[in-house]
């Protein structure tokens, strides 16, 4: 408990002042094999970033450098030059997934918790079915349908595609918190004279703000991160997404991999934002929906 | 951030789920004065988006794999009923076998691997260490990165000229591998890769699986002179067989649907040797110029059948740990 609180600035104040000198030395032992631990983890990242700043000459030479001693820009240049209307497609993409994804779940979520329909039960084990149905399934049946009705190749067709990866999930994550919420609030509104959609709006919304950044979150990485349904809804269109620009980069020009690791690292841009930012909504994401209390 | 506030924060999560909707939730009293039309009102949204873009996909997947379709009937939808044609193809295509034992591989060994190392991760992060709960930060970084990103990489670190991890071995003395051309080693390098991905899942469910394990039964055990191997096999295993059986049941649904890293990786080759049900599935509907629909849907549909049957034991599973 002591060592927790420690802000961790050293080994020095952990053993000098709350703990006794062996079990300090124990507990950096522990932090040592903890960083090395982490570090094989990362090491695949370490080495996208490494690889990213090799200049092409070196890329095949045996053995590869372990650090990048002469980095080059090289790779980085080329993403500006040659991705950056991926990457654009894929913010807007996702943006619009995030948006659509809220506007259905909340509402849903809002009746679910509070407002008992009949057949709601029904309808939750339905999303929680949904959510096991496998994407590249789904892919077939959006193909199918987007080519009878002429909507391939749009970016809203793959935003409403991406949604159905997160509005499931949405709906659980809102449904868990608004549960939570006392019903005095809600009387309280209705005294005052508000109606149900009021009440949802400017009294469950404002409250509901933290799972709104977690599903948000979430709905926005799995729309950043998708490649089946780019690959099959939208491949020949105008606006393509950034996993299919690296899955073109792969294809077309493997010898050039320091443009495809870079390329590699600035997709993996906001998954790490997102975790620095808002490392504790992502842990409540993903244990939600898992893990009892 | 102090790694204090953060370990808090999440101890208390808002998120956490106290009362699952719907299922098993206990009845509360209704608001007075909200009607059955106003709680479908809000629900209305959500159900015509399930019917339109969860069921109508299923069911024209359905169609598709009961019809004889061709790329031309594909456009214009005249197709002819077949009935079980397609799938009876699939049968006995000689891919049937193989894609098969490839998938129960895969899920396999990949739950089995990400599993224990999650488990072991996550007992070791409970030792509260300076540093430990940025450094159980750190471990999410996989899980969140794009998989075209990880698999790429993965490619890449695997290639078998100039690959890092077949320098090592030659280093180490050891014969070059043909990761992901060879038909013996394509299989196990998509699983390691596969493995990678899934830790950070697992670790982070289970560890939170054990904030929920009383401190005093450890004190208890410590006081009697357990030593932590004990400890571990005698206690912490035991109380976590709920948590565990739900983080297995989830990830066999999350395995049995992976496509992205294969198909980067090695699009199901040398031959079938890395080709699972998701593989085969996209490969006949999409992989080469001359789709066969049809049978794709089939195959498809026999994937949906095998995660709803884990997904449904899951369900129960996770029903009557709400129960008891």
């Amino acid at each position: 408990m002591s060592t927790a609180i420690q802000p961790a600035a050293g080994p020095r104040p952990v053993s000098g002042r709350t703990t006794s000198g062996r079990a300090g030395r124990r507990n950096l032992g522990t932090t040592v094999i903890g960083v090395v631990l982490t570090a094989i983890m990362l090491f695949p990242i370490y080495w996208m970033i490494n690889v990213s700043l090799t200049p092409t000459a070196q890329m095949r030479q045996s053995p590869p450098s372990w650090f990048p001693a002469a980095p080059t820009l090289d790779g980085y240049r080329a993403v500006i030059a040659e991705q950056l209307p991926f990457l654009g497609t894929s913010l807007l993409v996702g943006l619009g997934t995030v948006l659509v994804t809220i506007a259905l779940s909340a509402p849903a979520a809002y009746s679910l918790a509070k407002l008992r329909p009949k057949g709601g039960g029904a309808l939750s084990f339905v999303l929680l079915v949904a959510q096991m149905i496998p994407q590249v399934i789904m892919a077939m049946g959006f193909y199918a349908i987007y080519l009878n009705l002429g909507i391939l190749n749009e970016w809203w067709g793959l935003v409403i595609a991406d949604s159905t990866l997160a509005v499931p999930f949405g709906v659980l994550i809102f449904t868990a918190f608004m549960s939570g919420i006392p019903d005095e609030l809600m009387s309280a509104a209705k005294l005052d004279g508000a109606s149900s959609w009021r009440t949802f709006v400017s009294v469950v919304l404002p409250i509901s703000r933290n799972s709104a950044v977690t599903v948000g979150l979430f709905a926005f990485l799995w729309a950043w991160s998708d490649f089946v349904f780019s690959s099959t809804l939208n491949s020949g269109g105008d606006a393509q997404t950034i996993t299919l620009g690296i899955y073109r980069y792969i294809g077309n020009n493997n010898q050039e991999w320091n443009s495809i690791m870079a390329t590699a690292v600035v997709a993996s841009i906001p998954a790490t934002v997102l975790l620095v930012v808002a490392q504790r909504y992502v842990a409540a994401g993903v244990t939600a929906g898992a893990v009892k209390d | 951030m102090s790694t204090h506030t953060m370990e808090r924060r999440e101890a208390v999560s808002p998120e956490r789920p106290g009362v699952r909707p719907g299922l098993s939730g206990p009845i509360r009293r209704r608001l007075p004065g909200t009607g059955q039309l106003t709680a479908w009102a809000f629900l209305t949204p959500v159900v015509v988006y399930l019917a339109v873009f969860y069921v109508w996909p299923l069911v024209r997947n359905v169609d598709l794999s009961t019809h004889g379709y061709t790329v031309r009937s594909f456009i214009e939808g005249n197709a002819p009923f077949i009935g079980l044609e397609n799938f009876s193809a699939v049968f006995a295509s000689p891919t049937f076998g193989p894609a098969l034992i490839n998938t129960l591989l895969f899920t396999g060994i990949s739950i089995a691997f990400q599993f224990s190392i999650g488990m072991a991760l996550a007992v070791f992060f409970f030792q509260k260490f300076p540093l430990s709960s940025t450094l159980r930060a750190l471990f999410l970084v996989p899980w969140l990165l794009p998989l075209i990103v990880s698999a790429s990489t993965w490619s890449w670190m695997l290639n078998s000229d100039s690959g890092v991890v077949n320098s090592v071995i030659r280093t180490l003395g050891g014969d070059q591998v043909n990761w992901l051309t060879s038909p013996q080693w394509a299989l196990a390098s998509v699983i390691i890769a596969n493995i990678w991905i899934g830790i950070p899942f697992n670790l982070v469910i289970l560890y939170s699986g054990l904030q929920n394990v009383s401190g005093d039964i450890y004190e208890a055990a410590a006081l009697d002179g357990a030593n932590s191997w004990q400890v571990f096999w005698r206690i912490t295993f035991p109380l976590l067989r709920p948590v565990s059986a739900i983080t297995i049941l989830l990830g066999l649904v999350y395995t049995l649907k992976v496509f992205d890293i294969i198909w980067i990786m090695t699009r199901g080759g040398p031959g079938d040797a890395s080709t699972t049900f998701a593989i085969w599935s996209y490969q006949l509907g999409f992989g080469s110029t001359l789709p066969s629909f049809g049978p794709a849907a089939a195959v498809g549909n026999l994937l949906i059948i095998m995660a709803l049957v884990c997904g449904f034991i899951y369900l129960r599973v996770q029903r009557k740990q709400d129960q008891s």
